[in-house]
């Protein structure tokens, strides 16, 4: 089985976010592994350890996206590929690069996070998966490999177990299995490790970026000391915010 | 004027309130609405003809609409809409259909709009730390965030199309469904009450279940909980990392707000904060705060929500 697994560099989640001038200033933000692709990235990987194959991990950007996937093949991935890319493209300028590159290397199976943890749009895998005519399962909390791909995932009014189809996408979100950490000798390999550099041309983006803007400050609530004023609070919930 | 298309939300079966909001954000893009609803039972669209601002609506019929499969729903959508702009609602379902219907017609999408103003379009990026405003042209897909836009009124009158749209769509995926009767996901209520760390022990959030039934509302937690809980499961954590949610009451017990919760469930339309400690970040964001430990203050809570609504 030929895996692919898409990984995407994010700042930490517990970091601060600053405008400088009308742009997100992340000069001095910690740049981690986007937290869902983690789990991806261990499904791939238990994947491959149940029917054999190797797992590719992919980004798109400039050399700089190469430390995530160096952080890739220290937790256990094969290969590693980032699809040279130093501007911002929008959802079908990337999907466009990633599918051809995807199509062009023989994958079966690509598992990425259900969303990054920057922009939270979690497009990229439907999209991707729509672009190759393959099948796509989104929000996947557990699967199993015993004769398949077997997937577990929310649906309206309970979880849907669906038999996945290969080829297929799969997105990933946090359920109940751990994610491996990188060992000593992960680490020193993947120092080691080249990274395979693909170009593509991107079509031109119909969205643009204008700006960007810290969320409207919202004005002092009210606030009362004691359990007992939790009585107040309700009457104001009916009277004053009209919400219950 | 172009074209707008609105695909309609459907929960258990019915055309989902939220649809009217999608309704209004479509007017804001100043074009011809037309109306989608994905159905497999086409009275369902009956309701929809008196929807405000609605030139058209189209009930699309067809079995596969039963379960949510995303190839083939794109596949159906696609095929009945005319081109232009195409709206969804920004639930997980929706953003997963509108980021296949996008690729399958080689346009592009923009997920969880909470602004617009002409072309330009906002969505909270880091999950609402910041917002990005971006501008788009030509025919886009956008999935539109609930509780932001007002809902247009039911005070219209359209005639309802049928039209079959099973065509020779076959599901790429074989699914068995199984349905497990669980409480109301944080994703989809309107009413959160959620316990962090600060509840003690998993067993305590019982006392928040018992506010949640009286509400009809949802139970969430921090991810300190469920990090720290095995018994708390992740589906049910509000943050970056979990949902990002906006319910128009949100109610944080022992939560003292890092930075990664605030995240998931600041564009609540109202906060309520319960925590001991005054100095809790939680209390900036909250329009209403009770510095108390929740042993004291959920049983009147619990009490005085009992008399208004029972």
């Amino acid at each position: 089985m030929k895996i692919a697994v898409l990984v995407k560099q994010v700042p930490d989640t517990n970091s601060k976010i600053q405008i400088s001038g009308d742009r997100v200033d992340l000069s001095s933000v910690k740049m981690v592994m986007s937290p869902y692709d983690e789990f991806a990235v261990e499904n791939a990987i238990r994947h491959k350890e149940s029917a054999g194959g190797t797992v590719t991990a992919v980004t798109v950007g400039g050399a700089s996206a190469d430390k995530v996937l160096k952080d890739a093949k220290a937790i256990g991935v094969d290969e590693i590929m980032r699809i040279e890319s130093d501007s911002y493209m929008d959802s079908n300028s990337l999907q466009t690069i990633l599918s051809e590159v995807i199509g062009s290397e023989g994958f079966e199976v690509i598992y990425c996070g259900k969303s990054a943890a920057d922009t939270g749009a979690g497009s990229t895998g439907p999209g991707v998966a729509e672009k190759l005519g393959w099948a796509s399962v989104s929000n996947v909390t557990d699967i199993s490999f015993d004769g398949g791909i077997i997937t577990n995932s929310p649906a309206e009014g309970g979880n849907a177990i669906i038999d996945v189809s290969i080829p297929a996408v799969i997105t990933c979100d946090k359920g109940s299995i751990k994610v491996r950490k990188p060992n000593v000798k992960g680490i020193m390999m993947a120092k080691r490790a080249q990274v395979d550099v693909k170009s593509a041309q991107a079509p031109a983006s119909s969205v643009t970026i204008v700006s960007h803007s810290m969320p409207p400050a919202k004005p002092a609530g009210k606030k009362f000391d004691g359990g007992q004023s939790a009585e107040t609070v309700v009457d104001l919930l009916r009277n004053e915010a009209n919400i219950i | 004027m172009s074209e707008t298309v609105v695909i309609a939300e459907i929960s258990k079966g019915k055309i989902n309130p939220v649809t009217n909001e999608l309704v209004n954000a479509a007017s804001k893009l100043g074009s011809n609405c037309t109306l989608i609803i994905p159905c497999v039972d086409s009275s369902i669209a009956d309701s929809a003809s008196e929807m405000a601002s609605v030139s058209k609506v189209i009930a699309a019929k067809a079995s596969l609409f039963e379960n949510y499969d995303a190839a083939g729903w794109a596949q159906a959508l696609d095929s009945i809409s005319p081109n232009g702009i195409i709206i969804t609602s920004a639930s997980a379902q929706s953003k997963d259909l509108a980021a296949r219907i996008a690729a399958r017609r080689g346009i592009s999408v923009v997920q969880d709009v909470i602004g617009i103003n002409g072309n330009n379009l906002s969505t909270p990026i880091y999950s609402g730390k910041a917002i990005q405003t971006v501008s788009f042209s030509g025919d886009t897909v956008i999935s539109i965030r609930a509780n932001i836009f007002d809902a247009v009124g039911n005070d219209g009158n359209c005639e309802v199309q049928v039209i079959d749209a099973s065509g020779n769509v076959t599901a790429a995926v074989r699914e068995l469904v199984e349905r497990a009767s669980t409480r109301l996901d944080v994703s989809e209520a309107n009413i959160i009450i959620s316990g962090g760390r600060g509840m003690g022990s998993p067993t305590n959030f019982s006392h928040l279940e018992k506010i949640a039934d009286t509400l009809g509302a949802a139970v969430g937690a921090s991810r300190a909980a469920v990090d720290t809980w095995d018994e708390i499961p992740h589906s049910m954590q509000v943050g970056q990392t979990g949902k990002t949610v906006n319910p128009n009451l949100y109610i944080a017990v022992g939560i003292s707000g890092a930075i990664q919760h605030l995240a998931g469930m600041r564009s609540s339309k109202y906060i309520v904060a319960i925590n001991k400690d005054p100095d809790a970040p939680i209390f900036q964001h909250a329009d209403y705060g009770i510095v108390s430990t929740w042993e004291e203050a959920l049983p009147v809570l619990s009490s005085a929500l009992s008399n208004l609504l029972n």
